[in-house]
């Protein structure tokens, strides 16, 4: 008797946390295999991120290094993305600027991410006025363009790369919030809801430890998709000059940089703008499968 | 046990009412099961509900175990009454694992939270302990329907109110979840109040039955009564014709 409630106990420990990241990862990753344009885009999301990391490894001259003597030169073995009007190398500022690019997402996701959330589950959890409430102050701040917005705060703050993080995470919570609010409204009314309101959970418990885990999987997928058009915002506002500042090597801003000699010399401009088409397209495929594997109800016939 | 007055709950959108439940009395001894039958639509499921406390738009008063209860509850007239809802399939979290579905109301009533009480309640409903670590989506509906039987009776009520419990779930399985709640009647002494449709459901496992229509019962019916197929009301004898053809 004493064994057996020693292995019903030891059955009952639940699988630690690794254990269970790893178990989810591993049932991703098989569904992942099934979907090779999804897979394409993690990789070339992947290699973003590495470049990011070993960026002083990889980059074969210094970013802001100036050699006027060897400027404006075309792409060869030398230079592979050729060089600027400054002779810097296109190709290591590009590396560098992924740097730039990736620290955008990551503080614009990270801020947007959490407050879209609560304020959609709680406007859709407690209704009425708080729901009133919240949705108006949801609608106005969507009716502001984060390009104005961020121009404003430029002007206000200085122009920097903080400056349009936060510009762009002001403007980019709205359709997070109304999307976890409409996720809410429908938790909301499930019988395990209601199981839980008669086994006495408070409130905030109900919201933390019961809606929002349903939400959170579309407010990710949400998420990605999103970091498409926040790249592309990032990269108008560098182009702007509203953006991170010389001589960073921010991708929008080379390509304004470039736009000068574009004509004559059109890798300057053409570069980033390959390097800003293919992250925001690789985040756009991985939006649609991260959907695709972790919403069953719109799974590919 | 319990105790209902003139009990009447109606919906209110702008301007127009529309009145589920219309003035129903009625009461239940410990250790008695009382079925209410009716068709669909019929206010069964809203008078359950308000019992539990689940509706705020009622008038009129309840007791449980000879204290009255209000609209808004605590903790300690939550623990008289727990509820076993029809659909077993979203009356568990889907991202809850069973072990945790039945913590959750141990930890919300700010008990310790006991894991020997969790799997003693798993082996109460005839699980196995490594439940504890599956999903709602692993377990087949008559295991999910145990399991929130499991969790309706671990904070220990002695009412259980019972929302179509077999209803979703296939005929043989049915019996054996049925079963398993006379076990705990029996064990526990608890006294039920089960809404049914299903009049052979209502039959095996009842006392005695109110019969609803419009919200107002229209019969009341002792188990003799099922047995021997006799109603007094028109209405109730329609009912039951139906179903047993």
């Amino acid at each position: 008797m004493s064994d057996a409630i020693r292995t019903d106990s030891e059955m009952l420990q639940s699988p630690g946390l690794t254990e269970r990241m790893l178990s989810a990862l591993r049932r991703a990753a098989g569904k992942l295999a099934e979907e090779p344009l999804g897979l394409a885009g993690f990789a070339i999301i992947v290699l973003l991120l590495l470049v990011a990391a070993f960026a002083p490894l990889i980059a074969p001259y210094d970013p802001t290094a100036q050699a006027l003597s060897n400027a404006l030169q075309p792409p060869s073995f030398t230079h592979l993305a050729g060089t600027d009007e400054f002779g810097r190398d296109i190709f290591s500022r590009l590396l560098y600027g992924s740097r730039i690019t990736i620290q955008t997402i990551f503080f614009v996701s990270i801020i947007v991410g959490p407050i879209g959330l609560v304020i959609g589950v709680v406007s859709g959890f407690f209704g009425g006025r708080t729901d009133a409430i919240l949705m108006r102050a949801t609608d106005i701040v969507l009716s502001f363009p984060s390009l104005i917005l961020a121009l404003a705060f430029a002007a206000a703050l200085g122009a920097s790369l903080s400056t349009a993080i936060i510009a762009i995470s002001l403007t980019a919570w709205p359709p997070i919030a109304r999307l976890a609010r409409a996720e809410a409204l429908v938790v909301r009314n499930a019988d395990y809801v209601a199981a839980a309101r008669l086994y006495g959970a408070s409130r905030l418990r109900i919201l933390f430890l019961y809606i929002a885990p349903m939400c959170v999987p579309s407010v990710i997928v949400r998420l990605t998709l999103n970091m498409a058009g926040i790249i592309l915002t990032a990269a108008s506002l560098g182009f702007l000059g509203l953006g991170a500042q010389p001589p960073a090597p921010e991708w929008g801003a080379m390509i304004s940089s470039g736009r000068k000699f574009m004509l004559d010399y059109w890798w300057v401009a053409v570069m980033p703008g390959i390097a800003i088409l293919l992250t925001s397209l690789a985040f756009n495929i991985v939006g649609d499968t991260l959907r695709d594997i972790m919403d069953p109800r719109h799974a590919r016939s | 046990m319990i105790r209902v007055e003139n009990l009447d709950v109606a919906f209110r959108h702008g301007q127009s009412s529309h009145h589920v439940v219309r003035e129903v009395s009625l009461s239940v001894a410990r250790g008695e099961t009382l079925g209410i039958v009716g068709e669909s639509g019929c206010g069964k499921s809203t008078l359950l509900r308000s019992l539990a406390g689940l509706e705020g738009g009622w008038t009129g008063r309840i007791w449980f175990d000879g204290r009255e209860v209000g609209k808004v509850r605590g903790r300690e007239e939550l623990k008289l009454a727990q509820m076993v809802f029809q659909d077993p399939y979203g009356s568990l979290h889907p991202r809850h694992r069973i072990g945790t579905a039945l913590a959750e109301p141990l930890r919300a009533m700010a008990y310790r939270d006991d894991r020997q009480r969790v799997l003693q309640a798993l082996r109460q409903v005839g699980l196995p302990a490594d439940f504890a670590n599956r999903f709602p989506h692993e377990l087949s509906g008559g295991q999910r329907q145990r399991v929130a039987i499991a969790r309706a009776l671990i904070l220990s009520p002695p009412i259980l109110l019972l929302d179509e419990p077999t209803s979703a779930l296939d005929v043989s399985i049915q019996a054996e979840v049925l079963n398993l709640l006379a076990d705990q009647r029996e064990e526990r002494n608890l006294t039920f109040v089960l809404v049914s449709h299903d009049l052979a459901v209502v039959a095996h496992m009842c006392d005695r039955v109110l019969v609803m229509k419009d919200g107002a019962f229209v019969d009341e019916l002792t188990k003799d009564d099922l047995h021997r197929g006799v109603a007094h009301d028109g209405y109730a004898r329609e009912l039951f014709e139906a179903s047993f053809l």
